[in-house]
């Protein structure tokens, strides 16, 4: 059964093992494990970006496509469920209609930009995602009748998934809406992770490896390359919406910085890489961490510079408004000594 | 009278002025091993990229089996019955011996746009890919990755994922090159193997004169990137075209 729900690809090492188990138990009984507005905010944070990498590593780590259009997929489903739910009303419907349009448009684009730059040379591809995605976020400002602009939007989703929607306590924590649009949010971006685990290890898969390797190969022994090119990136992008509309449904919020920046996109990066390029375990090591640090980091280094108050320099060094450069040291560690990421050296070092 | 099987017509590519290969019309018929030789920079891999698709034709035409392929992809010809090994060796360096030739076999049974299972539940494909690896003798090597192999293995391989494609026309771009004394012998008695098949033709670019004098039905000599002799092995190699060829001397043009 575990088999098969991973698609016969397994950790491959006992600690990756350990550490995937601890992180799949970790935000299954979240909302029971760490009580908390912000706790369950932060689970679901990394449940939505574990898929965001994961659909993000079936493009950059299987079939060696560089795009910076993935915020843009992401950001597309989400404005979807936003658009939808300020037009149509609060209702389980415009969630529906925006997470399908979101989804169909990213497909839709995706494709189009495939079909205009896949044939020609890889670094093509990167620089138009570039050109769109930059596009697409002026766009997206700028039309501030109709996305909100900067403020971005804010709309009502079905009560059913609100705190207000209350219906008992088990262990001590209330059950409201919060928690049913927490599982709702777990079980999809679940569901979706098998599945992107599934399509890596199919037959479409290898070719994507195939092609990442040797793309002159592959076309030789018969794969129509820009085909299989171009199902990838749709794929990628028609997933990235979905957590896109994931996220929208959990926050009640779009805005340019909480899905389309460029900041977002240098995450998505680096939590694929920091994680390990083509393995999809990388995508729940990395995005976990990465959201982890990215919340609790000033925490910690407040508690450390109290501990060390009395100290000289320590207390400055470690001073909670210095968290970023702290992550950025974190980064080029990490980068630096495990160049294939921590899946891979974790599976070097079985 | 035996089908022919791939046919090329005036076929020309030019690359700036440089003609690399001028007007060559030959056809290739099914259970036919043709020799294809010349001086380096002849034109004889140009040759092949035109036939194969890698490069597109300036003028002329490619028929496969009566139909002209002159203007399809790379990956319809092969569909179409068209397979190739290269001569500097063209594999998939970080998967694994079996995969690359599993992947082949997974194009061949058309299976590649199978998204919802997994590629180990297709028993099929790899079976046939172990037979084909038991073949060259790599099936020990099957687990290794292949940027760790030795060349001559490497070589085994590039023939292994030609036989694992069974095309109609075999496209060999000296097969045995840079192989030890001791490894030639196992890529030619494939080669001798799959001549018995009287329904394919193969095409094989080799510079060692006792491979072409065991292995050839015919010789085609190119040079200059044009057809200059065509012929039973015996009679072309005693042409003076050919002696002066080889002898690296001018040769007046023909």
């Amino acid at each position: 059964m575990v088999r098969f729900l991973l698609s016969g690809d397994a950790p491959r090492s006992r600690i990756l093992a350990v550490l995937l188990a601890l992180v799949l138990v970790g935000l299954a009984f979240a909302p029971f494990i760490f009580p908390g507005v912000r706790a369950l905010h932060t689970a679901a944070t990394i449940c939505i970006f574990i898929l965001l990498v994961a659909s993000y590593d079936l493009l950059l780590g299987y079939t060696g496509i560089v795009s910076f259009a993935h915020t843009m997929f992401f950001g597309l489903g989400a404005y979807g469920v936003a658009l939808a739910s300020v037009h149509m009303g609060r209702g389980w419907d415009a969630l529906a209609v925006g997470t399908l349009a979101g989804a169909l448009a990213a497909t839709v684009l995706a494709w189009l930009i495939g079909l205009f730059s896949l044939r020609v040379r890889a670094i093509f591809f990167a620089m138009i995602t570039l050109a769109v995605a930059s596009a697409v976020a002026v766009l997206v400002s700028q039309l501030y009748q109709l996305t909100g602009g900067e403020d971005g939007l804010t709309y009502q989703i079905p009560r059913e998934l609100t705190p207000a929607f209350r219906f008992g306590e088990l262990f001590g924590v209330r059950l409201n809406g919060r928690l049913l649009n927490y599982y709702l949010v777990f079980f999809t971006c679940l569901a979706l992770f098998l599945l992107l685990l599934r399509i890596v290890n199919s037959p479409f898969g290898r070719v994507l490896q195939a092609i990442r390797e040797n793309d002159f190969r592959a076309e030789a022994i018969g794969y129509r390359v820009v085909v299989y090119r171009t199902a990838a990136t749709c794929m990628s992008a028609a997933i990235a919406a979905l957590a896109g509309s994931l996220y929208a449904i959990w926050l009640r919020y779009v805005g340019p910085d909480t899905t389309l920046s460029f900041e977002i996109m240098i995450d998505v990066l680096l939590m694929v890489v920091i994680g390990g390029m083509g393995t999809m375990y990388g995508a729940v090591i990395g995005a976990t961490i990465f959201v982890l640090a990215q919340n609790y980091l000033q925490n910690l280094m407040g508690l450390a510079a109290e501990a060390t108050a009395g100290l000289p320099l320590i207390p400055d060094l470690v001073d909670p408004n210095r968290w970023l450069m702290w992550l950025g040291v974190l980064f080029v560690l990490s980068v630096y000594f495990f160049p294939t990421g921590i899946v891979g050296r974790l599976r070097a070092g079985r | 009278m035996t089908q022919t099987l791939l046919e090329t017509t005036d076929l020309t590519v030019r690359f700036g002025g440089h003609v690399a290969v001028d007007r060559v019309t030959c056809s290739f018929r099914a259970g036919e091993l043709t020799a294809i030789v010349g001086p380096n920079g002849a034109g004889k891999t140009t040759y092949f990229n035109l036939i194969s698709g890698q490069i597109g034709a300036t003028a002329g035409r490619v028929t496969l089996k009566g139909q002209d392929i002159t203007r399809l992809s790379v990956s319809r010809r092969c569909r179409l019955g068209l397979g190739r090994a290269f001569q500097l060796t063209n594999l998939f360096p970080e998967l694994s011996v079996f995969e690359n030739v599993r992947l082949v076999m997974q194009t061949r049974m058309g299976r590649g746009l199978n998204l919802l299972s997994t590629a180990e539940s297709h028993a099929d494909v790899s079976h046939a890919a172990l037979a084909v690896l038991e073949r060259v003798r790599l099936d020990r090597l099957r687990d290794q990755k292949v940027s760790e192999l030795s060349h001559g293995n490497q070589r085994k391989l590039e023939v292994a994922m030609l036989i694992a494609l069974e095309p109609d026309v075999y496209m060999f771009d000296e097969p045995t090159a840079g192989m030890s004394v001791d490894e030639a012998p196992v890529v030619l008695d494939l080669i001798t193997e799959l001549k018995q098949d009287r329904s394919r033709t193969i095409l094989l670019v080799e510079h060692k004169m006792d491979v072409i004098r065991t292995l050839a039905d015919r010789i085609i000599v190119l040079h200059n990137g044009a057809l200059v002799a065509d012929g039973p092995p015996a009679e072309v190699m005693a042409s003076d075209v050919v002696q002066e060829a080889y002898m690296g001397k001018e040769i007046e043009d023909v």
